[in-house]
């Protein structure tokens, strides 16, 4: 009975999945234009990748040095805070000497009004708007978005924001006028809608000066290094992550061989070949 | 507790003497899992899984009640929250990642666990409920892990909620209303996030509970094996302890190392980066996917893009994809070849990899970009998903002509794995291996 309740039931499915293929018209799927002209983001090679990965500390300084002078005036980075710059390799007096520089949003302690005041070690960036509205006057209706997880929120992680800063490029002559960026729009192939809000940020060698000792600080350069800074802001904890992974896995490789050398020795008698 | 020969728990000391008199509970631990408990002597490594899915979900209740008392479940500050767990709790990084790849881990074994019960015909009779509480684990799972992926209130989370609770606004008339019921609202808000953070808590338990059941009603009959021949004499099984614990002991070792691989040098894998943006309830993603393990279900949902007999291509799909998992109960009578083992029943063998292969191409189809090819591929799969436990299997169980068997399990073992089919006075293959019988 139950198989035989089962086999129409079946047939049922069966038969609203032909009658689905039918109902369906088969569109044979043609290249959009965005695809045809998107390009995959280009290879990007940080000290960071892989499984031994650690940070360029100084890398990464002059990473933050970029987002601070160029990047800051539009994108905030609100779930970093100053005290994790130790991460960076600076000591805690060069860290409350930064926090400081930043006027963060707080009381006036006498009269409760709403006021500014110089950041401490446990505040975090402030942001360059006061909340969305603010944020898209200022940028033609665009939202900047936060940039502290940007390397882990895109699909193409780092690659990706690096393909970004250094892609753009003079708009291709076969593209269709739709598809051409309209007013306030940048043309830039490895944004996947093809025209990109932000306007070029990194526009010429020199525009950041690095401290002397450091490369030349080319749009290239520039570039990777705040690539490089941003993939620390989404994964501050990753050379703990890297270094507990290695103590781990040395404890499981000795774990797992003496497991298999006592199973084996339980079984000896037992396996009777 | 299966079987007249296994050992009796004897108290070594005064002390046990004492509290085996006034609470049997080491008595319980011996026999369930230790030397009382006899065990089919020749299980292969496939039988690891059930106590790698026990060590999944205790990696899950232990991490995740530390997590608890970090996050705060709150629409407004949920996602910065696990951000605090990633950045400013001590080792909080680990508890969260090994929290998230702990959810992918339980589900592979626990798949793999399954597909072991598909081929080895552990669902039938005497274990059949075994099979069905193992369904009900799997369905507990199913709502758990939804649950939790929306706790970190990312894009994801949101848009997941979203769909997911939309399913049942397809059921006719009371649909719309059972969706607000379920979210305490018009869509996935406060009320629905608090909601499933209550519910991700308590159900893990309840899973742990209907664990309990599960391996109460496997003693009864006591666990299959590789050639699905009854355990006969007490040379079939070995006791449990310490034979199958130094078994699982070293499976315990290779799933910990492919779980720290994961989880210390790729946590991000099976994740999607788009739960990396805090949700935002105007701002509709390009691709919704749910995570991985659900994705042959998904793919199952969409593939119903007619209206057949009036009832709407939406409601179809929402009860498919209900019905692919809740077929699943009525398996063991569906399924009535008195073989168990897919080693002896040949055709079944290959009903049951193209299965396998169904389902893993299911699940690539639920994660791609719909095109008129994936469209058509998926409804081709999901028709032979339903054929397959509706009218292959029925079918093939009656006029299947099965491989000759061996007698016992200790005659398996002995004649060896090219011999284990070889049915008494045929020669064996394997001559150093004469026939026990005539031994």
């Amino acid at each position: 009975m139950v198989r035989i309740l089962a086999f129409f039931v079946g047939l049922g499915f069966v038969a609203a999945l032909i009658f689905s293929i039918i109902v369906t018209p088969f569109a044979s799927t043609e290249e959009s234009v965005t695809e045809e002209f998107h390009k995959q983001p280009k290879t990007l090679a940080l000290a960071s990748d892989g499984p031994f990965g650690r940070y360029d500390k100084q890398q990464l300084q002059r990473g933050m040095q970029v987002y601070n002078e160029v990047c800051s005036a539009c994108h905030s980075l609100n779930l970093v805070n100053f005290y994790s710059l130790e991460g960076l390799g600076y000591n805690e007096a060069q860290i409350k000497a930064y926090a400081a520089s930043h006027e963060v949003p707080g009381l006036d302690p006498d009269t409760g009004e709403p006021t500014t005041r110089p950041g401490l070690p446990s505040d975090h960036f402030p942001a360059p708007y006061a909340n969305e509205i603010a944020a898209r006057s200022a940028n033609n209706n665009a939202l900047p978005p936060d940039l502290s997880l940007i390397t882990k929120a895109r699909e193409g992680g780092a690659p990706y924001v690096y393909s970004l800063l250094t892609g753009y490029t003079a708009v291709p002559a076969d593209l269709p006028a739709e598809n051409r960026p309209g007013t306030g729009l940048h043309y830039n192939p490895y944004f996947a809608n093809l025209n990109l809000a932000m306007a070029p940020p990194l526009t010429s060698e020199g525009q950041v000066t690095y401290a002397p000792g450091n490369p030349k600080p080319t749009v290239d350069q520039m570039a990777k290094d705040v690539s490089a800074f941003l993939v620390w802001t989404a994964e501050p904890k990753l050379e703990s992550r890297h270094a507990i992974g290695w103590a781990a896995l040395a404890f499981l490789l000795i774990f797992t061989v003496l497991t298999y050398l006592s199973y084996r020795q339980i079984w000896a008698e037992k396996k009777g070949k | 507790m299966s079987f007249p020969w296994a050992e009796e728990y004897k108290p070594k000391s005064a002390m046990m003497q004492w509290m085996d008199d006034r609470l049997p509970l080491p008595r319980l631990v011996y026999g369930a899992i230790g030397a009382g408990y006899p065990v089919p002597r020749n299980l292969n490594y496939f039988w690891n899984f059930g106590v790698l899915a026990g060590l999944a979900l205790t990696i899950q209740i232990v991490t995740g009640i530390v997590l608890s008392m970090h996050y705060a479940a709150n629409a407004d500050i949920a996602f910065a929250s696990v951000e605090h767990i990633m950045r400013d709790v001590n080792s909080g990084w680990m508890l969260r990642y090994m929290h998230m790849n702990g959810a992918s881990f339980f589900f592979i074994v626990v798949y793999i666990h399954m597909f072991r019960g598909l081929y080895y015909g552990s669902y039938k009779a005497p274990r059949e409920m075994v099979w069905l509480l193992g369904v009900v684990i799997f369905l507990l799972m199913m709502a758990t892990g939804f649950m939790g992926y929306v706790l970190p209130w990312g894009q994801m989370s949101f848009w997941g909620a979203q769909v997911i609770t939309g399913f049942f606004s397809a059921i006719p008339l009371v649909g719309e209303p059972i969706r607000e019921l379920l979210l305490g609202g018009f869509a996935p808000d406060n009320a629905a996030l608090n909601r499933f953070f209550s519910l991700h808590y308590l159900l893990p338990f309840v899973i742990a509970g209907v664990i309990i059941l599960h391996i109460w009603a496997l003693h009864i009959p006591g666990s299959n094996n590789p050639t699905g021949v009854e355990v006969k004499t007490e040379s079939d099984t070995v006791p449990f302890h310490p034979y199958y614990t130094a078994k699982d002991g070293f499976g315990v070792g290779i799933f910990l190392i492919a779980f720290v691989v994961m989880t210390f040098f790729a946590p991000n894998f099976l994740g999607h980066p788009d739960n990396y943006i805090p949700a935002n309830p105007l701002s509709t993603p390009a691709h919704i996917v749910p995570e991985w393990y659900y994705l042959p279900f998904y793919a199952i949902l969409k593939s119903f893009t007619g209206n057949f007999l009036w009832i709407d291509a939406k409601l179809w799909g929402v009860i498919a994809m209900f019905a692919s998992i809740l077929i699943l109960f009525f398996l063991p009578w569906l399924d009535n070849s008195p073989v168990r083992s897919a080693k002896y029943r040949p055709t079944y063998r290959m009903f049951f990899w193209i299965l396998v292969a169904d389902v893993l191409v299911l699940g690539y189809l639920g994660q791609a970009h719909v095109t008129s090819w994936v469209v058509l591929m998926s409804q081709i799969c999901t028709m032979y998903y339903f054929a397959h436990f509706l009218i292959i299997v029925p079918i093939v169980s009656r006029i299947e002509k099965t491989l000759p068997m061996p007698n016992s399990i200790t005659e398996a073992v002995l004649s060896g794995e090219a011999d284990e089919a070889r049915p008494i006075g045929v020669a064996p293959t394997n001559p150093a291996h004469p026939d026990p019988v005539k031994a």
